[in-house]
């Protein structure tokens, strides 16, 4: 390898909502207080992370039409949260997950441009969407948007907002009191968009704010995702892929297809999130790991993961015993409401999965716990420096988000165990150099409106 | 008398749209934190019981119908829940109360957005619900069409018949928020480790509010904040608004002219309250425009050289003061002795007029009785006097079980 070494990358995220979260360890303290977003945001602080990343619920999954009782369950409004953590962090960044089915675009974009101004700058948004009635049943505008229209949307949604941060200049307001001009023009914030989703008019209320433009982050690896990724879309990629074998062809692709829309290197960062567990040995975090995958998938727990593929009530399957006997009923009405399906083709899945059982005399539970209990960096941290390391330096990805199994304290004994080691190697800072969270990613500030119009 | 409630009104650079440009004004800093955060700790300096941030999803305007074309007065503002967040751990008294803008926005998200600041301010959280302005507003979200209005089309039957269900529809919305506050009991979460249940799901209830602008099913995604129900607030200048507080709100703010205008309010109000049965669980305050000095005389001048800049004599809904600190202890007196609860002070100009609030007029209220600071109640329902609600579907329950 030739060059400086890449900076990694780092967010943090507060687990929470799934089974990964070990609830019932005596260490784990509440998903939802104040105190326990404040913990892990100043952990991951002082741990140097460019970032913390915080998702976003708007129904509570249901089982079977009962609310969901197994996982974690609650949490607390994205933005509302990231403005109180603005005032006990300086430097981190402060990124949402935020939908753009169930918003508006100038509520929405009036909100991230008010986080950028009352952070210094740290805002960033990770633009989802979402299509099902079960969701829109909580909200105004309802149900269900087709796939296709809900990109449409999407895409209409980002234009509107981007037009929205761009209709002042980062010079409008002068505030001279002397002589008692406020305003440098008289229609700063004036807009309209009329697109297939939206036709929306009038004055944009929040003066440009320090970044510009909040931080914008997507997940999506189909071809039309890849190219709104690497053309006018996100400066940031949520990237599924753990191996190098699959990451370096993404990887190079997002950035051939970023160069092509004349975007320069470097400006779109590719980030898969995962968790950790450390070890002092090797068999130590082996053995940990265990620990953990069993305290996440109980025997009922394991039922259930499996019944998001099959979609059929499995609560008569026998954990211990062999997989179900069953055809999955895709069709069917969906056993578990409001959780992402993770496979596309289930008939497929459960193939694989009788296989991997067969192959290996897996129990139900054994097999979920193979399928679903995986953290994606297990060792020593000296190990885990290693491989974090050398997936970045050989272009798996710039960084990664990081979780743990344990709310709150988990993230401290990565912060103070594998930090060092990659500050040592200097792949990480040891110091913020700048105050943004473009500056924390090296990503260039947008030109501002007046000076395009200038030049 | 008891003692009144106390609270202030914070916007922008102050209430007066020229001030701005006053000397004691910070006008680079409207939307750096900073500002927000010494602003509140001003006001909590004084022990008041708490702070409103004024918003609108509009542009300010001087024109009420329509976004007007001035660059001379402060333009920009930031979302009131958010500064509100952002100043909440900075703080640690005080109730964080941001307007919130009902009829263009969601229930579900300001349900959660005011939930989630009632956990970041460990129970000072409440909401001032504004319903949708009436200009310029329906084309940023471009779902709605009202029709062009003007100050001759307001008095018409046909604009007060929709402004009339444009406040039956912010019933409806803090309906739902309040359902949705409710639809967690506050130990629905158990950690039962040994049945893997992380909720007591029969302690989680669907609140399935069907109306005729929307429906939400829930439950929140948010569990039961800290207060059980944050504090709603409202504004209103007529009956239709008295209504909807007499409905659903805790605090009413209303803007009295003179004593006869105060005792015409409270009637009113009164009669609304009476016909809900109310009476008990709804403060009224009255909101005052401030702006003060030791010398009666400095203080209309200063407003006078606000009124010069900005061309034109201040014009706003709430009474007007200039005068001293003790003169305004008067005014309150009177206030309290028409039967307010509690009055709420829009500064002039900010923080020159919250300065001299704090360190001469609250005092000038202690000693006179008139103002008694309850910082050793945590929560500001607390400090308002108001018991903390049961969750709505616990009682329900009770009465199932």
């Amino acid at each position: 390898m030739t060059g400086p070494r890449k900076q990694i990358v780092l967010g943090a995220y507060l687990g929470g909502v799934n089974h990964h979260t070990v609830w019932s360890d005596p260490a784990a303290g509440s998903q939802i207080a104040f105190s326990s977003f404040k913990h892990v945001a100043r952990t991951a602080e002082r741990g140097k992370f460019d970032f913390f990343f915080l998702a976003e619920g708007l129904v509570l999954r249901e089982r079977l039409g009962r609310i969901f009782d197994q996982d974690v369950i609650g949490r607390p409004d994205t933005l509302t949260v990231l403005a109180a953590l603005a005032d006990v962090t300086d430097h981190l960044g402060l990124v949402a997950t935020l939908n753009s089915t169930f918003n508006e675009p100038f509520e929405l974009a009036r909100q991230l441009a008010s986080l950028d101004h009352l952070s210094g700058g740290r805002a960033g948004w990770n633009i989802v969407t979402s299509s099902d009635a079960f969701t829109g049943a909580n909200f105004r505008r309802g149900g269900f948007l087709r796939r296709e229209d809900r990109y449409v949307r999407a895409q209409e949604f980002l234009a509107i907002a981007r037009r929205l941060w761009n209709s002042w200049a980062d010079d409008d307001v002068v505030a001279d009191q002397q002589s008692g001009r406020f305003l440098r023009r008289p229609d700063a914030g004036a807009f309209a968009f009329a697109g297939q989703q939206f036709e929306v008019s009038g004055r944009f209320s929040v003066p440009r704010s320090p970044q510009g433009q909040p931080v914008i982050l997507q997940a999506g690896v189909s071809p039309e995702g890849r190219d709104f990724a690497a053309g006018g879309g996100p400066d940031a990629i949520f990237s599924p892929y753990w191996t190098l074998a699959e990451a370096q062809p993404f990887y190079r692709d997002i950035q051939q297809r970023a160069a092509a829309h004349g975007r320069p290197p470097g400006s779109v960062k590719i980030l898969p999130s995962g968790a950790f567990v450390l070890g002092d040995t090797e068999a130590d975090a082996i053995e940990r790991h265990h620990e953990i995958t069993r305290e996440q998938i109980s025997g009922r727990g394991a039922q259930i993961l499996l019944e998001t593929v099959w979609n059929r009530d499995l609560s008569g399957y026998d954990p211990d015993g062999p997989l179900p006997d069953v055809d999955p009923e895709p069709e069917a009405p969906l056993v578990i409401q409001g959780r992402a399906r993770l496979h596309q083709n289930v008939f497929e899945t459960v193939a694989r999965w009788r296989a991997i059982a067969e192959e290996n005399d897996y129990s139900l539970r054994q097999l979920a716990i193979h399928e679903f209990g995986h953290a994606e960096f297990v060792g020593t941290p000296t190990q885990i420096a290693d491989r974090l390391d050398s997936f970045v330096q050989n272009d798996g990805s710039d960084g990664f988000i990081l979780g743990s199994h344990l709310t709150p304290g988990g993230l401290d004994e990565f912060v103070d165990r594998v930090v060092p080691l990659l500050q040592e190697r200097g792949s990480l800072r040891a110091e913020y150099e700048g105050t943004t969270l473009r500056d924390n990613l090296g990503l260039p500030a947008p030109a501002s409106p007046a000076t395009r119009a200038a030049g | 008398m008891t003692a009144l409630h106390l609270a202030v009104a914070l916007d922008g650079a102050g209430w007066h749209p020229a001030a701005w440009r006053s000397p004691a004004a910070r006008p680079r800093d409207l939307f750096a934190a900073t500002y927000w955060k010494s602003l509140v700790a001003e006001a909590e300096r004084g022990r008041l019981d708490f702070v409103t941030f004024n918003d609108s999803l509009t542009l300010q305007s001087a024109d009420h119908f329509a976004p007007d074309q001035r660059t001379d007065q402060v333009r920009g503002r930031l979302d009131a829940t958010l500064i509100a967040a952002r100043v909440a751990p900075a703080s640690d008294r005080i109730g964080l109360v941001p307007v919130a803008t009902a009829t263009h926005t969601e229930p579900f998200h300001v349900s959660k957005a005011i939930a989630t600041l009632d956990y970041v301010s460990t129970g000072r959280a409440g909401v001032q619900i504004r319903s949708g302005g009436l200009a310029g507003e329906p084309a940023l979200f471009g779902r709605r069409e009202f029709p062009a209005l003007s100050a001759e089309a307001l008095q018409s039957p046909q604009i007060q018949q929709l402004i009339t269900e444009r406040f039956d529809e912010t019933a409806d919305f803090i309906e739902v928020i309040r359902r949705l506050w409710d639809s967690w009991e506050d130990d629905a979460e158990i950690r039962d480790a040994a049945t893997g249940r992380f909720i007591d799901r029969d302690k989680l209830h669907y609140i399935d509010f069907k109306g005729r602008w929307f429906s939400v099913r829930g439950p929140s995604i948010t569990p039961r904040p800290p207060q059980g129900q944050p504090l709603v607030t409202v504004l209103g200048h007529g009956l239709v608004p008295y209504r909807l507080a007499a409905r659903q709100a805790d605090v009413l703010f209303v803007t009295p002219q003179d004593a006869a205008h105060g005792r015409q309010i409270l009637d009113e109000v009164r009669g609304e309250t009476d016909a809900t049965g109310r009476g008990e669980q709804l403060l009224v305050f009255a909101d005052l425009l401030v702006f003060l000095d030791a010398d009666a005389g400095a203080a209309a001048a200063r407003k006078a050289r606000l009124d010069e800049w900005d061309g034109a004599e201040l014009f706003s809904d709430a009474q007007i003061f200039t005068g001293t600190p003790v003169a305004l202890a008067d005014r309150i007196q009177e206030l309290g002795e028409l039967g307010f609860d509690g009055v709420r002070l829009r500064p002039g100009v900010l923080p020159a007029d919250l300065t001299v609030l704090v360190e001469s007029v609250v005092p000038e209220l202690g000693r006179r009785g008139l103002f008694q600071p309850r910082y050793d109640r945590p929560t500001l329902r607390d400090r308002l006097g108001f018991a903390r609600p049961a969750s709505r579907y616990l009682l329900a329950n009770g009465s199932a079980r």
